[in-house]
């Protein structure tokens, strides 16, 4: 195809203090073409995006829109550009209604007053665009929709600013097996519309089914351009660029795996329902599910922070009922929040104040560091050298390491209490891909050592690469269960509950 | 599910939404508990058509700071300064007046004047020194306090009867004032709900990033919010001076009318992390806490333990609305 590109991003690079966030990057998308950006968590597919609607001003390159070059100093700016991007976040008021939403900003007005009738047929008619109309009521609030919803919501307010140049960024992240399907159609529709679609995933399937062309980002570079679809393990290799192999670390040998340290019968609560299963010493539990299935909550049951109301729970034998974290604390079980800014730093204090965070808490005010090993310091650093922390000085804030070193600083903080159990919640999201890799080498070394590892992640492909057994939860309770290398279509078919979606 | 019904069955589900009707709720219930006293203590003659205008009246002022109060809460800001700036306007329009009906017009251009000046400060601290709202506008407050106080102690000047008007006159049957007070809430309501810059105050208190990305100039709402709930204040300290017929720069004060805005806000269902709430909530807001003062008349309660029902009482009812409101995560 001979045509001028829709959006045209060349030479793009972006240097953030102490890190190349993007480096020399250049991709083109025609109108009426997918184009598939992939890459792992933290390989600049985010930057990129925010170069290109604005957020942030490269440090080099330029942009072109039809031809000619174009400078986005606000969002807004690119908006007028026929540029919308539909974030993960979504940038919906959840408080304000479907037309409010799609009209933000830009509201249809006389005089000063709404024009709120015409803002609703508005709203109507580019639902009906896609066959949402009937479903979704412009008067209705958002927090009233389901996620799905609130997603056509988002996608339609980009077709209601006519956008030539339409950025997803993972749309599929929190959809079920029918919602996803309706998307494909609706990205169907966009490319025969004449839209230029920029379609972040790193999902294969979803680029084998949607995708013109494929552009692979590894480490802020072009790792690999394609110009048609290629077979999914040439896209895998080049996002990894490294042997899956010694990726991951190997599965648990049948002698390694002990008693059974953690077992819930009949565990419930508002968000969980009849949940029964045990975790053995040295093995790596995994749980998968779509987006609000429960896990999280699961995590929380177990250590305390959202209780169990029925139910009970055995840890290495004896009975035993956390109300509080810091009685889960107290028996040995640690947690590692997956939102690590919000739930796991202080980000203003020091690496070794991070990881003696626990310790401090539970130890008396009076301890000495010689008599008691939570106040001990040296400890604390030998561990944090032992895990290769990469700080200018464990007394430098916590908040200037990467997101890798801040989630073995976090590590480093439950390693110092030899926990019974450990909790891992998204373990490795936003961080690079050697830090992955040493995360699931530290999660291996902790379950010979004879922990139990309970896994919670969002990363199919992480779960199913690091955990020994695989338990999949739907609408609060846990439905099917697979072994070591189960496929990502069979855990995702459980995860949706979409038996006959097989085909 | 099948493809089919995914096209059909509609994505809304219809909910009562119960924080939505709280403010509304609340108040019912405190006329059921004001007439129930009444009756109860054999005050009936406090159940007629003047004494619900007494109810209302004695909450003018508070009223009025209290619209403009929703204003910055309903954008995520808060304002402290408005109590100093109510005794300042006060003490300005009755010294310029004293005494003179000519003196009248300058005395209120003067005065809102200075409520456009206090309005426009804190706004630009906040927004372009970014500076907390509620450091901003206590310390804007401290300066207006400690100017006025360097200049007058007690009532200073004097208001003319013609002025007086604003206080005590009536328009067919019904005291000026709270026609005032009414006319002026629905002048709030129209702008927040019909207008594109009441739309834009929802979008800003909602999620600032979004309504940033959406081009909405997010530091100019801000600014002129607190433009608007400075304005109120004025008009408040306007009809302060009006009724007790002289400015006195410790009204504004001795009336907490910082605190007790930012309480009737609260009540009335508005959100102190914005983007959700309205004007009906904070007029409910203002009737239920006249409403508890009548009550406690009635009842004949203690001046102090009036004091500390007032705050287990708001205590209670923002614990209601966390309650009621709250969404499971996970």
């Amino acid at each position: 195809m001979i045509s001028t590109p829709a959006i045209e991003m060349r030479g793009i690079g972006k240097r953030f203090p102490g890190v190349a966030a993007l480096n020399d990057v250049s991709l083109v998308c025609h109108a009426g073409e997918v184009h598939a950006l992939v890459g792992e968590n933290g390989a600049g597919k985010s930057t990129l995006i925010k170069v290109l609607s604005g957020v942030y001003q490269p440090d080099d390159g330029e942009i072109v829109v039809d031809g000619s070059a174009a400078r986005f100093r606000h969002p807004v700016d690119a908006l007028h550009a026929g540029i919308s991007v539909i974030y993960q976040e979504f940038s919906l008021l959840p408080e304000r209604t479907v037309a409010q939403n799609i009209f933000l900003g830009r509201e249809l007005a006389r005089n000063g007053m709404l024009r709120q009738a015409a803002m609703r047929a508005e709203t109507r008619r580019v639902l009906d665009m896609f066959g949402a109309g009937k479903r979704i009521d412009p008067d209705a609030l958002v927090v009233d929709l389901d996620v799905a919803s609130q997603q056509m919501v988002e996608i339609a307010k980009a077709i209601a600013l006519n956008a030539k140049v339409l950025v997803m960024d993972e749309p599929t992240a929190a959809l079920n097996e029918a919602e996803c399907r309706k998307l494909f159609e609706t990205v169907d529709a966009l490319r025969a519309h004449g839209t230029a679609v920029i379609y972040i995933t790193h999902r294969m399937r979803e680029v084998t089914r949607l995708a013109n062309r494929v552009t692979v980002l590894k480490d802020g570079e072009i790792a690999a351009r394609f110009e048609t679809v290629p077979q999914p393990a040439a896209i895998v290799r080049a996002m990894v660029g490294r042997d899956i192999a010694d990726f991951y670390a190997p599965f648990a040998q049948p002698d390694e795996l002990g008693a059974t340290i953690l077992a819930v019968r009949g565990g419930g609560n508002a968000a969980l329902r009849d949940i029964n299963f045990e975790l053995r010493a040295g093995e790596i539990l995994g749980f998968a599910g779509i987006q609000g299935a429960g896990r999280v909550a699961l995590g929380m049951a177990i250590f305390g922070a959202l209780p169990f109301e029925t139910g009970a729970m055995t840890l290495a034998g004896e009975s035993v009922r956390f109300m509080h974290p810091r009685q889960a604390i107290r028996a040995g079980i640690g947690l590692l929040p997956g939102d690590r800014k919000g739930e796991g730093l202080a980000l203003m204090q020091s690496v070794r104040d991070n990881g003696m965070l626990t310790s401090r808490a539970l130890g008396s005010l009076a301890a000495s560091h010689k008599r008691n090993r939570f106040a001990d310091l040296g400890r604390m650093d030998a561990l944090l050298d032992r895990m290769e922390v990469k700080a200018a000085s464990y007394e430098q804030e916590i908040r200037l390491l990467s997101g890798g070193n801040q989630q073995k600083a976090i590590l480093a903080r439950w390693l110092s209490l030899e926990p019974r159990v450990l909790i891992f919640v998204e373990p490795t999201r936003g961080i690079d891909v050697n830090a992955k890799a040493r995360i699931y080498h530290l999660m291996r070394d902790l379950a010979r050592a004879g922990a139990g590892i309970i896994m919670i992640s969002s990363d199919l492909p992480e779960v199913i690469g690091a955990a020994d057994r695989i338990l999949v939860m739907r609408e609060g309770a846990i439905v099917a269960e697979h072994g070591r290398g189960a496929s990502e279509t069979a855990i995702m078919l459980d995860a949706t509950g979409e038996k006959e979606a097989a085909a | 599910m099948s493809d089919a019904t995914v096209g059909q069955v509609p994505a809304t589900r219809p909910r009562f939404h119960f924080d939505r009707w709280a403010p509304a709720l609340l108040l019912m219930a405190a006329v059921a508990i004001y007439v129930a006293a009444c009756v109860m203590t054999g005050q009936t003659q406090y159940l007629n058509w003047s004494n619900l205008l007494a109810v209302v009246g004695r909450s003018i002022a508070l009223g009025i700071t209290a619209i403009g109060q929703t204003f910055v809460i309903l954008v995520a800001s808060i304002d402290l300064s408005v109590a100093s700036l109510i005794s300042a306007t006060a003490v300005l329009a009755s010294v310029i007046m004293n005494g003179a009906p000519t003196m009248i017009v300058p005395a209120v251009a003067a005065a809102l004047a200075l409520g456009v000046t206090v309005g426009l400060v804190n706004g630009l601290i906040i927004t372009r020194l970014d500076v907390n709202p509620l450091i901003a506008t206590l310390g804007v407050s401290l300066v207006i306090q400690g100017c006025l106080s360097a200049f007058v102690s007690n009532f200073a000047g004097s208001v003319p009867p013609e002025f007086q008007f604003f206080a005590y006159g009536n328009l067919a049957g019904i005291p000026f004032a709270i026609l005032f007070f009414f006319a002026l809430a629905i002048a709030a309501f129209l702008v927040l709900r019909f207008t594109r810059f009441g739309s834009n105050i929802y979008a800003v208190g909602g999620n600032q990033d979004a309504a940033h990305f959406a081009g909405i100039s997010t530091r100019k709402v801000i600014v002129i919010t607190h433009v608007i709930c400075s304005l109120c204040a004025t008009l408040a300290g306007l009809y302060l001076a009006s009724r007790l017929r002289s400015g006195a720069p410790w009204i504004g004060a001795n009336g907490v009318y910082d605190l007790e805005s930012i309480a009737v806000v609260v009540i009335g269902g508005t959100v102190l992390a914005g983007g959700r709430g309205g004007i009906w909530g904070t007029v409910a807001g203002v009737m239920i806490f006249s409403l508890i003062d009548s009550i406690f008349n009635v009842l004949g309660v203690d001046a102090f333990v009036k004091q500390v029902l007032r705050g287990a009482i708001i205590v209670a009812a923002v614990a209601l609305y966390a309650a009621r409101s709250r969404r499971i995560v996970g």
